[in-house]
């Protein structure tokens, strides 16, 4: 039998370390509480409602994310222009703020006369649209990580034969590069509704936690845990942890075929 | 005929440019190009097709100044060295991409060039199922479903085994007599320039030399 390298053990060691600190984590969690409180739990008009919210908004979210971040990520991956790095960092900005200050950002923003002539339109704060609106906030950044990444690794040269054989600009981009980017666009979007999934700071700033109208898993935990009732804020977590995976593992297996 | 008049361009951050590149290639002939790698002779290609500006210059086809237009618009053929087949799309897809493009359908076009390159038992398989030979030969297939006056070859044999090769020379020879094409067709290899060229053509510190 062939020996393994002390290196590659170590590295080995570290990997299972972590893997095993998580599945201690999870274990905790699931062994809790039982099956039965559980589904009791979760079958709670209040939860069963959030969970419908949930699953609402952030496929919303992830839809806007998505179609933003097809033509951003496109530019930045073909297109070189001057203040292109400023561009670049000020897209990462969702990602390293504080989620509380984007939720403030967002509650400011839309007491301006601008975002008052918005309120006239669609009302945000403290509605739903206002869940989906914090929600994609910070998925749409992930999401644009993810496009840019996707067509950087996706030669341009057929887009370009494209264009001599009589394609325009948006023709090529819409017949060679999104065929080509099909598998990046699946990931952007998993990677969008799960990162939404998770969203809590601007959403209890921005929407609120009321129930049966702005409440989602995240804040059904938050609201939970504050009233002392750790069993149902444990069920609800499992549950979504049980969506997180089942994202991951529809991903993971459609990844192949797509 | 394809003309080039002083044609200038610096690539960027790289150590090479074009320098008032001026060039004639009459109707119906088939120019080889040669030179040193990274000497410019893939940018000269973009260049006529459009896909680069040049800093300037002018690039006349067929008495008409085409240097400001789109590539859509310029009627050139271009068949870069890696191929850029299309991914995911079916060999059929490929090679009625450009009449797609411009609304048309033209069935007996595509059966006559599948016909003339050897390709019809490929029409359904995708570009990851296709040999060297048979890529280059589906990529040759989709440049003249548009029909172009100009083709532009990029090392389109490079990849090629010495059989195979021998097939494509006599195919490229063939296809350009037949389709009246006035062919540009970069290479470092001396015996295929000779057995191609009518008109030779060296790209040297950024200028064209006729040999």
């Amino acid at each position: 039998m062939r020996r393994l390298h002390p290196f590659w053990l170590s590295l080995a060691l570290i990997t299972t370390a972590y893997l095993l600190f998580w599945l201690l984590l999870l274990g905790a969690t699931a062994t809790y509480s039982t099956p039965q409180a559980c589904w009791e739990t979760l079958m709670k008009p209040e939860i069963r409602y959030a969970t419908g919210l949930s699953l609402l908004t952030c496929t919303v979210a992830a839809g806007f994310a998505l179609i933003i971040a097809v033509p951003i990520g496109y530019l930045m991956a073909r297109c070189q222009f001057r203040g292109k790095a400023l561009l670049d960092a000020a897209l990462d900005i969702p990602i390293v703020l504080p989620p509380m200050v984007i939720g403030i950002c967002l509650l400011i923003f839309f007491q301006t006369p601008l975002g008052q002539v918005i309120e006239g339109v669609v009302s945000f704060t403290y509605t739903i649209a206002g869940v989906v609106l914090a929600q994609f906030v910070v998925a749409a950044a992930f999401a644009i990580r993810t496009m840019r990444g996707t067509f950087d690794h996706l030669s341009a040269r057929p887009e370009e034969v494209a264009l001599t054989l009589g394609a325009t600009r948006f023709q090529s981009l819409w017949h060679v590069a999104l065929p080509a980017a099909k598998r990046g666009m699946l990931a952007a979007f998993c990677i969008a509704w799960a990162r939404s999934l998770g969203e809590f700071g601007p959403i209890l700033v921005f929407a609120g936690a009321t129930r049966m109208r702005t409440e989602v898993l995240p804040t059904t935990v938050w609201l939970e845990l504050s009233v002392g009732n750790l069993d149902s804020a444990v069920s609800v977590s499992l549950a979504m942890i049980a969506i997180a995976v089942a994202v991951l593992v529809a991903v993971r297996a459609t990844g192949e075929k797509v | 005929m394809i003309s080039l008049e002083n044609i200038s361009w610096k690539a960027p951050g790289a150590g090479f440019s074009l320098r008032d590149v001026t060039l004639t290639i009459p109707d119906n002939t088939y120019a080889v190009l040669m030179g040193a790698t990274g000497c410019g002779k893939t940018s000269l290609l973009e260049i006529l097709c459009g896909l680069r500006q040049p800093d300037s210059g002018k690039i006349v086809l067929d008495d008409r100044d085409v240097t400001h237009l789109e590539p859509r618009g310029r009627r050139i053929g271009y068949v870069p060295q890696d191929l850029a087949l299309f991914p995911g799309r079916r060999v059929r897809d490929q090679i009625s991409f450009a009449l797609q493009m411009r609304g048309q359908k033209d069935d007996h076009l595509i059966t006559q060039l599948t016909i003339d390159l050897g390709i019809t038992h490929l029409l359904d398989r995708l570009p990851d199922l296709l040999s060297g030979g048979e890529k280059q030969r589906v990529a040759l297939a989709r440049a003249l479903a548009a029909q172009p006056r100009v083709l532009l070859l990029d090392e389109p044999l490079s990849a090629l085994d010495e059989t195979t090769r021998d097939e494509a020379m006599e195919l490229l020879r063939s296809l350009q007599s037949k389709h009246a094409l006035t062919v540009l067709h970069v290479t470092h290899s001396r015996s295929e320039a000779h057995a191609l060229g009518q008109l030779h053509l060296r790209l040297e510190q950024g200028q064209i030399v006729h040999l």
